[in-house]
Formats: structure tokens, C-alpha cells, sequence
């Protein structure tokens, strides 16, 4: 494998982390506004699950821009071109999203204005970050020295909306499945029931979604299609893995409503992670297509050996760190019963 | 306007709103540990409230420090995607590294924070030391791509092309150890004086009980402390600042202090306005001999005025008013901290007269300019470069449109967020007024 290659693997593996606990993290958002006024057990366990997970998610966003800067400083160049009205939107989007999500937990009274915030964001900022995805496969992007992206081609195109559909469902579907484990987690079969039937029902949305998003690439993308149907045994493998991972929201379990959500979970996921491998595979070697390739954007190759050694060092130091936090709050019983308001405060 | 302007007010703004967050980030937990540390020495439970109290207020600085750091982190590759592409080739390093330092941080401050009743003492001033450390080390990191900018090196520029790169000359470059410095000693000097103002407030209040007075006046001595020591150390630094201005941007030296024309025994100008009509400072005062041995360490050593160089390399000459104005400030800082400290050893029965506690709530706010000051000199006075004699700000620059809208948007997002993050401390403090924590004898849990 050639550095270009290990450098994109490594950009798939933070990127796949982060559309995963994306995923969960704005999907909670979501649901945690859909049903705050009706259900209050399914929003109570969204808000609890969400007030720790977001700061490491957000890291995971910082670690992808910059490691794309350091490993591509050519994409970086383009992207950054090309994409600052989205971009933009969605720092913008996030930071009131995060500032609310501190706010809330020292005034009370934000907790309301948060949950509409962190609901409504948690659709847009998604929405705005697929939509990269189906630019880059090409023919939206204008001009001669100064690119632009074509807002009426992309707007028009509806590769973009079966992305985006896909984005949102895929997002729904996997948070809903996580809130169902945590839910079960926690004792509470009534949120576990509510958000079962969730995954219930967009897991045939998020397949449909994933079926339209690859034909509407057909005449958008032939060249990437030609390359996807290289490896018709890693999207076959991720589909028989998406139909295990449904299925077992009807697999027997010992509580008295059927599921084994952690099982769903971790099929899933693993789906998640076949197909965004595949589609990824399929898309090299351009960034964008037709105008980069990995190997026109790729760094100095001193720089990325120092790269490689600092994500070794930086792991070497943060392992031991996340092993004390570990022991500390997930195995220590003085923690995991501490009454909810005690928990979560910063 | 045009897009490069725009886009410098855009960057400038939100680094200028950032800094506000990030310095205290680095100021405040310094002085979360030493008043851990003081907690532990002298088993005296105030220093615990304080520590617990600070960190509150810390916390709550997060919320706004994260994404606004995020924001200017990312911001970086969408206003200046021909910097970030070298950036990416040369000095990568550094900022992959702060992303770690910023996990230790977060880690252990979760620890710090929720574990605090688990936790021995000890583990608990090596946490919060660990997220000292993590906070410092964020600084240094990205003040080193910053150093890099105005002494770049580990690279060779052939015609566009970025070739021989050598990380590690990139991170020692020549102004990397005495900028790191400074950035990290006025952090701890910033960080300290707003904690100075805020007990300093606390304290011409009236209304407080003995115990509320003990307590800031505590916190007070021990914030002043630090902040005296840290202010000193900065004007020492400032020597050699000059020094290595001298030495490797003569130019930004010459800006700075307003010189047209290269001499021996320069003289130090301070205020006054530069006119390159005259060329002299107009209406300052000049110490002969002082620029000179500023620099060279001799009052009959040869500094390089602005003439020397090609006026269109030439930055505004108004970086010389921000230039004084950030060093006044810093004189300022210690005339008053140590004539404070001074009145407390010597009229020890007395306490703080009201006069010398309203100069004590300006120095917060005062060292915060200096911070700002600083900042915006060291970016304005290194025109026209992004990175200093090898890429113009205009090459750097986005070529994309848009960018007034996204300026509008960006400023009415940080206008709130200020507003925003002002209402929560006040509330926050309100709520949990200090006294009934200094009577709960529960005093250890968070």
C-alpha cells in the first residue's frame, strides 16, 4: 500500500468514528426534541445520553480537519475553496449547539431553548455535511481560476437529495437503535419501547434511501459506479449484515419486550463501516473528481512520517488516560448509581 | 471591499474573540492548581471553595472556548487555503499534537470534576495539574505555527513548490522559544489578574460577612501574587523579544517602535505618531540610547529603521500605537500589583483603601487589552506577509465571494455568545452565592 493510501485509510477511520457518533450524537438531539412533549422518559434518556458524548464528538471533527490538512494540503486547499458557505454554516450551527449544551446544564431555564436548538441542529448539520459527499463526485464545480460550486446544478441534482435522505435516515436509524440499548441499559422498557419502533420503522427508510442514493450515482458517477461494482461483495457483506442487525430487534431477550439492541447496534455499525469503506474504495483515487487525486493533494513525505509518529505518541499518552477515566466512571459503582441530577454538571 | 480584507476582519475577529476564552483557559487553571495546592498546604477549606468556585467559572469559559476554537480552527482552511496548504506540508506537527493536548485536558478535567469526592488529595492536585499542563502545552502548540509564521524555516520555496521540509526546524524556529514565553506568561498574568478584579469587586462591596471577606481577601493575595510574578517575568521577556526582533525582523522592530532611519544609540520612542513625511514619531517622548540597548544590549548598537527596507513591505505604521499601548499596560500591571502588594505588607492591619481596590478591578480587564493589543500588533506589523517574506497575505487569501455575509453572521454569533456567557456567570454566582458554601461543612464534594 502506497503512503497516499495508508494517509486516506486513516482519514476514512476518523471520519467513519465521527459519522458514527455524529450519528448518535445529533439523532439524539432529534429525538430528544420530537418527544419532548409527549414522552418524557424517551427525551430524559436523549438529554442524558447526549451531555457527555458531545465534547469527545466534537474533537473527532477537529482531529478530521486537521489531520486532512496535514496528511492532503491540497484537498484541504480545494475543500476550503470550494465548500465555506456550508462549512461556515455548520460552524456556526455547532457553536451555538455546544454553547447551549454547557449554558443549559448551569441555568436551568435554557434547558427548554436547548432542546429545540440541539433538535433542529441536530437534522441541519448533517443535512449540510452529506451534501459534501455528492459534490465531490464532480460535475458541480464552475469556473476557470476561480472554482465555485454550481448551486443551481446541485440543487437541482438529485443525487444530492438521496444523499442527504440517506444521511438523515442512516443518522435517525442508528441513534434510534443506540437509545434503545440505552434505554434497555438503564432499566427503562417504556423509552426502550418507544424508540425501538423507531428503528423499526426507518430501517427500511435508511435501506431504501441507501438503494436510491447508489442509482441516482448511476448516471451522475459512472466512473465510480464501474469501481463499486469491483467490490459487489463488500456492499453484498453489508447487506447481510444490515438484515442480521434488523432482525434482531425481534431476536428473544429476557425483558418483556423483544430485542437485543446491542447486537442491532454493533451489526449495523459494522454495516456502516463495510459500505462507507466500499463507497470510499470506490471513490480513489480522486478527492474530487476530475480535478484531485489523493496523490496530486498528498503532503511532503517527511511530514507524514511525523504525522504517523505523532498519532503513535499521541495514543501512547491518551490510552492510559482513557483506562483512569474507564475505571473511574464506568466501572466504579459509586458513580454509576449517583442520583441523575449529580451526574453531568460540567 | 475586497475578499482579502474581509477575510483578515473575519479572522481577526473571531481569533480576537477566541483569545479572550483560550487566555483565560490557560490563566484560570493555573490558579485552579495553586489553589488546590494552597488547599493542601495549609488545610485551610477556603482555597478548596475557591478552587471549586473557579472551577465553575471555567467550566462554563469551555463551553465557549471549544466550538470557538473549533471555529477557528477550521476557519483556517476556508479564508486561507493557500497558507493552510504549506501549513500542511511544513508545520503540521504542531497542531496535530494540541488536538492530544486538548484530550489530556478534557480527560482529566472530567476526573478533576466528577471524581473530585473519589479522589486522595494528591491525585487530585495531580488531575487538575495534568489539565494545567494540557491547557499550557494547547498554548504553546499553536503559538509555534504562529512563531513559524513570522521566522518561518524547515522548508525551501522553489517556484511554488514546497520542497526540503524538515519538521522539526519548522518547530524550533527563531522566534519559537521567547514567543512561547510570552504567550504563556501573559496567559498566567491575565488569567490571575481577572481573578485580581473579581475579588477586588467582591471586596469594595460592603454587604459581604467577615467569613466572604476572608475568603477574597485570600483569594486576592493569592491571585496578586501570581499575577505580579508572571508580569514581571514578561517585561523581562520583552528584553528579549527585542532582541530577537533585532536579530531576525528587524523591519517589525522598526515598525514597532516607529524608527525611519537605521542609527546607532537609537532612541526609544514612546507614544507619539509615526509620520513618514517627517519620518520621525511625532509628539512622543525619546529616550536616547534605550531603543539600542533594547535590542543589542548596547546603547551605541546599530538598529535598523524602516528606511532600509522597500516601502511597499512596510506594515501600517499605526502598529507602533498598539506596540506602547500593549507595553504600557504591562508596566502599568506592575506598578499597580506591586504597589499593592507593598501597602498589604506594610499596612497589614489597614486592608485595601477603596481607591487601590478600584485600581485592582482594572487590571483584569486592562490585561485583557494587553492581550488583544499584542495579538493584533504581532499579526497587523507582519503585513504583508501571512508567513514572513515567503507568502503575501493576498496569495493566502480565499478567493471565494461571500465572505461580507459570513462576517455579519460570524460577528452577531460572537456578539450573542458574549452577551450569552456574561448572563450564565452572573446567574450562575447569583444562585450559588458564596456564603452558604463556605458554611456547608461538607466542604469536599463537587
Amino acid at each position: 500500500m502506497t503512503e497516499p493510501y495508508i494517509a486516506i485509510l486513516i482519514i476514512w477511520v476518523f471520519l467513519f468514528v465521527y459519522a458514527i457518533a455524529g450519528s448518535i450524537d445529533f439523532g439524539a438531539g432529534f429525538w430528544a426534541m420530537y418527544y419532548s412533549d409527549r414522552e418524557t422518559s424517551a427525551t430524559v434518556l436523549a438529554n442524558r445520553y447526549l451531555s457527555p458524548s458531545w465534547e469527545v464528538t466534537n474533537v473527532f471533527l477537529v482531529l478530521l480537519v486537521i489531520a486532512l490538512v496535514g496528511f492532503f494540503p491540497g484537498a484541504a486547499f480545494y475543500m476550503g475553496t470550494l465548500m465555506i458557505l456550508p462549512f461556515s454554516l455548520v460552524l456556526i450551527l455547532l457553536t451555538i449547539r455546544s454553547a447551549f449544551m454547557v449554558f443549559s446544564f448551569t441555568v436551568k431555564k435554557y434547558t427548554k431553548a436547548l432542546v429545540y436548538i440541539s433538535g433542529i441542529t441536530g437534522l441541519l448539520i448533517p443535512a449540510l455535511m452529506i451534501a459534501v459527499l455528492p459534490v465531490s463526485i464532480g460535475g458541480f464545480i464552475g469556473g476557470g481560476e476561480r472554482q465555485y460550486i454550481l448551486f443551481n446544478e446541485t440543487l437541482a441534482s438529485p443525487a444530492v437529495y438521496t444523499h442527504v435522505g440517506f444521511g438523515l435516515a442512516t443518522e435517525l436509524f442508528l441513534s434510534a437503535l443506540l437509545l434503545s440499548d440505552y434505554a434497555r441499559e438503564s432499566g427503562s422498557e417504556k423509552a426502550y419501547a418507544i424508540y425501538r419502533k423507531n428503528a423499526v420503522i426507518l430501517g427500511p427508510v435508511t435501506l431504501f434511501f441507501a438503494v436510491t442514493a447508489l442509482l441516482t450515482l448511476i448516471p451522475e458517477a459512472p466512473w465510480m459506479v464501474e469501481a463499486m461494482v469491483d467490490v459487489w461483495y463488500l456492499f453484498a457483506l453489508s447487506l447481510i449484515a444490515a438484515v442480521i442487525g434488523y432482525s434482531s430487534l425481534w431476536w428473544p431477550s429476557q425483558s418483556a419486550a423483544p430485542g437485543r439492541p446491542r447486537a442491532g447496534v454493533l451489526l449495523i455499525v459494522l454495516q456502516f463501516g463495510l459500505a462507507s469503506f466500499a463507497y470510499g474504495y470506490s471513490h480513489m483515487p480522486y478527492i474530487l473528481y476530475p480535478d484531485l487525486t489523493i496523490q496530486d493533494a498528498f503532503t511532503d513525505p517527511v511530514m507524514f512520517r511525523w504525522l504517523l509518529y505523532g498519532y503513535g505518541g499521541g495514543l501512547a499518552i491518551l490510552i492510559p488516560a482513557f483506562y483512569i477515566f474507564w475505571r473511574l466512571f464506568m466501572k466504579d459503582k459509586r458513580y454509576l448509581q449517583a442520583k441523575p441530577e449529580e451526574e453531568n454538571q460540567y | 471591499m475586497d475578499s482579502v480584507l474581509l477575510s483578515r476582519m473575519l479572522f481577526g475577529t473571531s481569533m480576537a474573540f477566541h483569545i479572550i476564552f483560550a487566555t483565560l483557559g490557560v490563566g484560570v487553571t493555573l490558579m485552579i492548581f495553586f489553589a488546590e495546592l494552597m488547599h493542601w498546604i495549609r488545610k485551610d477549606r477556603d482555597y478548596g471553595v475557591m478552587a471549586k468556585r473557579w472551577t465553575k467559572g471555567f467550566a462554563i469559559l469551555l463551553g465557549v472556548a471549544i466550538p470557538s476554537g473549533t471555529i477557528v480552527g477550521v476557519m483556517l482552511s476556508l479564508l486561507w487555503p493557500g497558507f493552510m496548504e504549506i501549513v500542511g506540508k511544513v508545520i503540521a506537527v504542531p497542531f496535530q499534537i494540541e488536538i492530544f493536548a486538548f484530550f489530556l485536558e478534557a480527560v482529566f478535567m472530567s476526573i478533576y470534576v466528577y471524581a473530585a469526592d473519589r479522589l486522595s488529595s494528591l491525585m487530585r492536585i495531580i488531575s487538575v495539574a495534568i489539565v494545567a499542563f494540557g491547557a499550557s502545552s494547547s498554548a504553546v502548540l499553536i503559538n509555534i505555527a504562529h512563531s513559524w509564521m513570522n521566522t518561518p524555516a524547515g522548508f525551501q520555496l522553489t517556484e511554488g513548490r514546497v520542497t526540503d521540509v524538515d519538521p522539526w526546524a519548522a518547530v524550533l524556529n527563531a522566534s519559537m522559544p521567547v514567543t512561547s514565553k510570552h504567550v504563556l506568561a501573559t496567559a498566567y498574568m491575565t488569567g490571575a489578574f481577572v481573578l485580581v478584579s473579581i475579588a477586588a469587586y467582591r471586596l469594595l462591596r460592603k454587604a459581604s460577612s467577615a467569613a466572604e471577606r476572608t475568603y477574597h481577601k485570600k483569594g486576592l493575595m493569592l491571585a496578586l501574587a501570581v499575577a505580579l510574578l508572571a508580569s514581571i517575568y514578561t517585561a523581562a521577556n520583552g528584553h528579549d523579544t527585542a532582541k530577537m526582533l533585532h536579530n531576525e525582523m528587524p523591519l517589525k522592530l522598526a515598525a514597532a517602535e516607529g524608527l525611519f532611519e537605521t542609527q546607532a544609540s537609537a532612541p526609544l520612542a514612546i507614544m507619539g505618531i509615526p509620520d513618514p513625511e517627517q519620518e520621525a514619531v511625532v509628539g512622543g517622548i525619546e529616550i536616547p540610547g534605550m531603543l539600542s540597548w533594547l535590542a543589542t544590549g548596547s546603547t551605541d548598537g546599530v538598529v535598523q529603521g524602516l528606511n532600509d527596507f522597500p516601502q511597499e513591505e512596510w506594515p501600517p505604521l499605526f502598529v507602533h500605537t498598539l506596540f506602547n499601548l500593549m507595553v504600557g499596560i504591562g508596566f502599568s500591571l506592575i506598578g499597580i500589583a506591586g504597589f499593592a502588594l507593598l501597602w498589604s505588607i506594610f499596612f497589614r492591619k489597614r486592608g485595601f483603601p477603596a481607591w487601590l481596590l478600584i485600581l485592582l478591578i482594572a487590571t483584569g480587564p486592562l490585561s485583557m487589552l494587553g492581550i488583544e493589543f499584542g495579538w493584533i500588533f504581532s499579526c497587523v506589523a507582519r503585513q504583508p506577509w501571512t508567513i514572513y517574506g515567503i507568502q503575501l497575505t493576498s496569495n493566502a487569501a480565499t478567493q471565494s465571494g461571500n465572505i461580507g455575509i459570513l462576517f455579519f453572521l460570524f460577528i452577531t454569533l460572537y456578539i450573542v455568545l458574549l452577551v450569552l456567557t456574561i448572563l450564565v456567570l452572573k446567574y450562575f454566582f447569583s444562585r450559588n452565592p458564596l456564603q452558604r458554601e463556605l458554611t456547608v461543612s461538607n466542604g469536599e464534594a463537587f
